[in-house]
């Protein structure tokens, strides 16, 4: 187990090295949300503490399933995933350590984004450790979305515009700018399927005084829950995938 | 002892075409075993079964007496293989490449640089080991991925289609690392459909056509199998257009092949064609330039032995993209 978990982290390390931290990839991940903060800050300044949650959500979701689903795509295509299934390492090492590069990333991002709106905003967090819980399962969560998108699709451009359809239906679904009470049956049906509900909902306790809806173990928990099950579904499939593919 | 290699019964189907079908053979501890057939004959589907990339669709092989279909961990951490494709990591360096793959193989960590530096020495990339891997020539490449695929110490070593693309210079050279590689103790096990390259290299020889394995033997003993057989080689200023017609119908002639200017006479009886044929070049304005006799060549015996022409294992495959081009 311990020999399993260190060549995780010599993937996550090399997957860091390689392709996460090229300062592209850093000022394209912290681009999006910043344009986002200052769209809505010229919009509407005094509402804009409340959004606040949902954009460091949305800078997760982004940062951590584009690398995810565009390293495994870009490495299957050029055959250097195939090193990987030949060196003496289990799948689920594999999918671990992808997994534990790409959500390195989203936290990195997630952190730059967040020790510059926090005291903008004039904020402070409640929950400290809820709140660095939070990033992290959401981190793996979303990375393991983005590995499961990686899974379906042959070419980079492809695992783009998937990563897109569901990335931005969740935008709008998970309460990241309008709150999911204000939504017209069935869609907050459709928005408690999602994980990025749980993430924003937990980051508004922490943030905005206990304005999340659902409470914060519960938060924490089905977001714990997603994890494992988009876990078990990327392995189950990630592993079917190679016996057709290889 | 127990064999280094044992392949019982492998199959591979892609839908209803059979690829690999029901292959066996032993490879013994410290020989070079080739693989030698035409492309398509199923040579790299039976190394990907072998070393767990691919699964079989039935039939299994023992890699150091382990089954890769029960413990193929165990079996890849004793085994080393360079794809067709070279395909380290492009953005890493050449030194970079090697020590991700040594802790990829758990190398301990004091090991693994001083391992890096010694096989980029032995492999003479010391002078580019700071260069990316997308940087170096394809020679390079090739030789930089041998050195990755023996960073853990393998017992045994896969290589698929080596020389494949590469200069005569870098084919020359990537030969004699696999012959020292050999000294060394390793086991290794090549594919390759250049016929000159398997008789030199290999201690024994699987013929495979069409997914099927022909002969299991030693390049002398394969060779064996058609000295019944000589061969009256004549050198022309051209080859007249109606000639072969007219040549195959010779009392005593079983097989001709026209190479560039030179035709090969497969007979029994040198002693009766001779005469007949020289006859027969002559009557049609060809001039003759040389005369040899020569001994069956491995490439008589593959001829002889698949029915297939020795032109179809001269072409290459297209070589794919990625970080090889």
């Amino acid at each position: 187990m311990k020999e399993e978990m260190k060549k995780a982290y010599f993937i996550a390390k090399k997957d860091m090295s390689t392709y996460y931290l090229k300062p592209p990839l850093i000022s394209w991940g912290l681009m999006l949300p910043i344009v986002f903060v200052f769209a809505f800050y010229f919009r509407n300044p005094i509402g804009i503490k409340e959004i606040v949650p949902g954009l460091i959500g949305m800078s997760l979701l982004f940062s951590s399933t584009s690398m995810a689903a565009i390293v495994i795509t870009f490495e299957k295509r050029i055959g250097a995933l195939e090193r990987l299934l030949l060196a003496p390492l289990n799948i689920r090492t594999i999918l671990f350590g992808k997994t534990l590069g790409s959500t390195l990333f989203g936290l990195i991002i997630t952190f730059c984004i967040t020790i510059f709106l926090i005291p903008i905003m004039g904020l402070s967090v409640n929950h400290p450790f809820s709140f660095v819980l939070i990033i992290i399962l959401s981190g793996f969560a979303f990375s393991l979305l983005g590995i499961l998108i990686s899974v379906g699709v042959k070419e980079v451009f492809e695992a783009m515009t998937m990563s897109n359809f569901f990335r931005f239906p969740m935008i709008f679904l998970c309460g990241v700018f309008f709150p999911i009470s204000s939504m017209p049956f069935p869609l907050p049906i459709i928005s408690y399927l999602l994980p990025l509900t749980y993430t924003v909902d937990g980051l508004k306790h922490c943030l905005l005084e206990d304005k999340g809806s659902i409470p914060l173990i519960l938060n924490l928990l089905i977001l714990l829950g997603f994890v494992i099950l988009i876990y078990a579904l990327s392995f189950y499939i990630f592993r079917k995938r190679i016996r057709q593919e290889f | 002892m127990v064999d280094a290699i044992r392949v019982s019964d492998l199959t591979k189907f892609y839908g209803p075409n059979c690829a690999v079908d029901h292959v066996s053979f032993d490879v013994k501890g410290g020989e070079i075993f080739g693989f030698l057939g035409p492309n398509g004959a199923g040579k790299t589907t039976t190394i990907r079964m072998m070393v767990g990339l691919t699964q079989p669709s039935s039939g299994t092989a023992w890699i150091d007496g382990r089954d890769i279909l029960k413990e193929p961990v165990e079996v890849k951490k004793k085994i080393g293989l360079v794809p067709e494709t070279s395909n380290l990591y492009g953005e890493l360096t050449s030194l970079g490449n090697l020590i991700y793959q040594a802790e990829l193989y758990g190398v301990p960590r004091k090991e693994r640089k001083i391992r890096s530096v010694q096989l980029l020495e032995e492999f003479g990339l010391k002078e580019h080991q700071e260069k990316p891997f997308q940087k170096l020539s394809r020679g390079l490449k090739r030789r930089l991925t041998i050195a990755a695929a023996l960073i853990h110490h393998p017992k045994i070593l896969f290589l698929d289609e080596p020389t494949t693309g590469l200069d005569v210079m870098s084919a020359r050279g990537l030969r004699k690392l696999i012959l020292d590689s050999k000294k060394k103790g390793l086991t290794i096990f090549l594919t390759t459909h250049y016929i000159p390259e398997a008789e030199s290299l290999c201690d024994r020889i699987a013929i495979i056509v069409k997914g099927q394995i022909r002969v299991v033997d030693t390049p002398e003993n394969i060779k064996a199998q058609v000295k019944e057989t000589e061969i009256l080689e004549i050198g022309l200023d051209h080859i007249p257009e109606d000639l072969k017609g007219l040549l195959v119908s010779l009392d005593g002639v079983e097989k001709i092949l026209i190479e560039e200017n030179r035709i090969r006479f497969h007979t029994r009886r040198l002693d009766q064609v001779t005469s007949p044929i020289i006859k027969s070049l002559k009557e049609h304005g060809a001039r003759i330039q040389s005369i040899n006799t020569l001994s069956p060549s491995l490439e008589d015996a593959f001829v002889r032995i698949t029915g297939l022409d020795s032109v179809s294992m001269k072409i290459d495959k297209p070589i794919k993209g990625g970080p090889e081009s």
